[in-house]
């Protein structure tokens, strides 16, 4: 690929310091950051660390509270909470990072052309948006998964339909005021064409912002996921999921509450860890 | 910000008002007609037959091409798209139950008046708690009770509304035995009584947005000139913050809610179904679970015309009080 001097993304300023540094002195990031590590670690080490196999029945063992044997109790089959609790970090993970990635590029993608070009690719755009933003999130995500047949398939047709407007508005916004600006204006008269302002450009100054949105729209996902397991429309049971786990466990809510606060608690943890990271991403960009 | 009212803007004048409205007014109509247009292929962007679906995988041929009659599935498009359109105007209906016969319009009546009650006295402890929560955070600015109020949008965040609710079962429930556990009481006391769980379920998913923007929008005005006179005119400041900072900020309030009225609905159908109250959530559920696609897309389409509605008031009101357009007087 022949690459010019012009290529170089434009930045309106360069005032960069060693980035190790700067991340060090981001508390935010530092903790969210750590915490992702250790749930990406259990969840990758799941078949290593688990003290037993998510699906192991032994009836004889049954809804016991936690104890040494069993660190977070068995469920009313007598699986181990904790074995399960980490196969579906695996699983409720996956699904989570697999299903942003197509809404993720679409969203930025879209918002940069309806900020960059305005008018009537905007008002086309803008009115789509409108029209998805009017169906309540829950009711268009229930509707569409059960539609599209409930397990993964289901869940990744409807993050493609819906999961992409959060990421246009963002980009589209920022688009739109980058396009006033004189460096746009100046790859302009040079003579650049829209398509590649927009990749080489544009891209790269709208992108932090984007990721920043990513980390709080995925603790939506995640959570969206997790109610549609709970809804039984979602992950299909055998393969473990938070959500299953919190309904399969409401039965059993008076003798052995552990059963559905626990993986409630899993999700919090991953709320808290990936909204710490997009905060701390936020600081970090805003101060350089 | 200009906040001045005393000096004129030449360029609002009455007619730009007027313009202003129209143009409003017509974007809400478009994104109506494009509503009804998504509600419309709801049920054709699906893969498979929705026939085969309502009928099972053994149907036979026959009953398939009478299902197809039945939900004028047999027709040219245009001719469906029509007939949906013709029988939404004049009977505000999206068709009859697959199963019941029954009018989906009036399934959706009947079950509407629990799902609204809940949804306005959600909004009712939404905005009375995220008031009180923002005002504390405000007058104790960088304190340790700010700290904790200001953390908890970043916990709440990834709490799952149907946990929330069956932790607060437990607790409330089942511990304390002060509010049942799951139904709709009888009477009103009884049907107020057993809401208020679910209620403060619904709002708890409101609170963190409504905390952070009315904190900051408190500090605006705790931290004004105006606020400055009004303490130098020897105004006690429990007076000055329920007269002046509260009624400043309950109209943004109820503002913001509008505008998150979108989550506000979708997370009342999941919490019904957490606490077994047979309003449009659960009808949305054994809908989907019949495969009833009349009722459904009922459902889809009163919802989202009424976020449209509300947001256009909402957009309306906001502009009305906005201090740049008031150069009218």
């Amino acid at each position: 690929m022949k690459s010019t001097l012009l290529d170089l993304p434009l930045q309106p300023d360069d005032q960069r310091k060693s980035t190790f540094q700067t991340i060090l002195s981001t508390p935010s990031l530092v903790a969210g950051g750590i915490m992702l590590v250790l749930l990406i670690g259990l969840a990758v080490l799941a078949p290593v660390i688990s003290p037993y196999q998510p699906s192991e029945q032994n009836l004889y063992a049954f809804l016991k509270p936690p104890s040494a044997e069993h660190w977070l109790g068995t469920d009313q089959l007598g699986r181990d909470v904790f074995s399960r609790l980490i196969y579906a970090a695996r699983s409720d993970l996956k699904i989570m990072v697999l299903a942003e990635i197509i809404p993720f590029c679409t969203g930025v993608f879209l918002g940069m052309l309806a900020g960059y070009y305005g008018k009537w690719v905007d008002s086309v755009i803008s009115l789509v948006t409108d029209t998805f933003i009017a169906f309540p999130f829950y009711l268009i995500v229930i509707i569409v998964a059960f539609a599209s047949g409930a397990g993964q398939r289901g869940i990744y047709i409807t993050f493609i339909l819906v999961g992409w407007i959060v990421f246009a508005r963002v980009t589209r916004g920022l688009s739109a005021s980058f396009r006033k600006q004189e460096w746009i204006a100046s790859a302009q008269t040079l003579g650049l064409s829209g398509v590649r302002i927009i990749l080489r450009h544009l891209l790269p100054n709208v992108l932090p912002q984007a990721v920043v949105v990513l980390m709080t729209d995925m603790v939506g996902l995640l959570v969206a996921i997790v109610t549609l397991g709970y809804l039984g429309i979602g992950i299909a049971p055998p393969t473990p999921d938070w959500g299953t786990m919190i309904a399969d466990g409401q039965s059993f809510i008076t003798t052995a509450w552990w059963l559905s606060a626990v993986p409630g608690f899993a999700v919090v943890y991953t709320g808290i860890a990936l909204s710490l990271t997009g905060d701390g991403l936020a600081d970090l960009w805003r101060r350089k | 910000m200009m906040k001045s009212n005393t000096e004129i803007k030449p360029s609002v004048t009455l007619d730009s008002s007027r313009r202003w409205l129209t143009q409003a007014l017509l974007r809400a109509a478009l994104v109506v007609i494009c509503v009804v247009t998504a509600v419309f292929f709801l049920i054709r962007i699906v893969p498979g037959d929705p026939a085969k679906m309502i009928l099972g995988e053994y149907s036979t041929p026959e009953a398939i091409a009478s299902m197809h009659h039945t939900l004028g599935l047999d027709l040219p498009i245009g001719d469906q798209y029509l007939r949906f359109v013709r029988n939404l105007v004049t009977h505000g209906d999206t068709g009859a139950s697959i199963i019941s016969g029954t009018s989906a319009r009036e399934l959706i009546a009947d079950r509407a008046p629990v799902t609204l009650l809940l949804i306005v006295m959600a909004s009712f402890l939404a905005i009375l708690l995220s008031l009180l929560l923002a005002m504390l955070a405000a007058t104790n600015k960088d304190k340790l009770l700010d700290h904790l109020i200001r953390i908890f949008p970043t916990i709440t965040l990834g709490m799952p509304v149907f946990w929330v609710g069956l932790l607060l079962i437990l607790l409330f429930g089942v511990r304390l035995r002060w509010f049942p556990v799951g139904g709709v009481g009888e009477g009103w006391t009884g049907m107020l009584h057993s809401l208020i769980l679910p209620a403060i379920t619904v709002a708890f998913t409101q609170i963190p947005t409504l905390v952070r923007s009315l904190r900051a929008q408190m500090l605006e005005v705790l931290e004004s000139d105006f606020l400055v006179t009004l303490k130098a005119a020897g105004i006690p400041s429990r007076v000055i913050l329920l007269r002046h900072v509260l009624r400043n900020s309950a109209l943004p309030t109820l503002m913001l809610l509008g505008v998150n009225i979108s989550y506000l609905i979708g997370g009342t159908l999941v919490v019904e179904q957490v606490f077994g109250i047979k309003g449009i959530g659960s009808l949305l559920f054994s809908s989907i679970s019949k495969r009833d696609f009349p009722v459904i897309q009922g459902i889809a389409l009163y919802c989202a015309i009424a976020v449209v509605i509300i947001s256009l008031l909402v957009e309306m009101a906001s502009w009305w009080l906005d201090p740049r357009t008031k150069g009218k007087q």
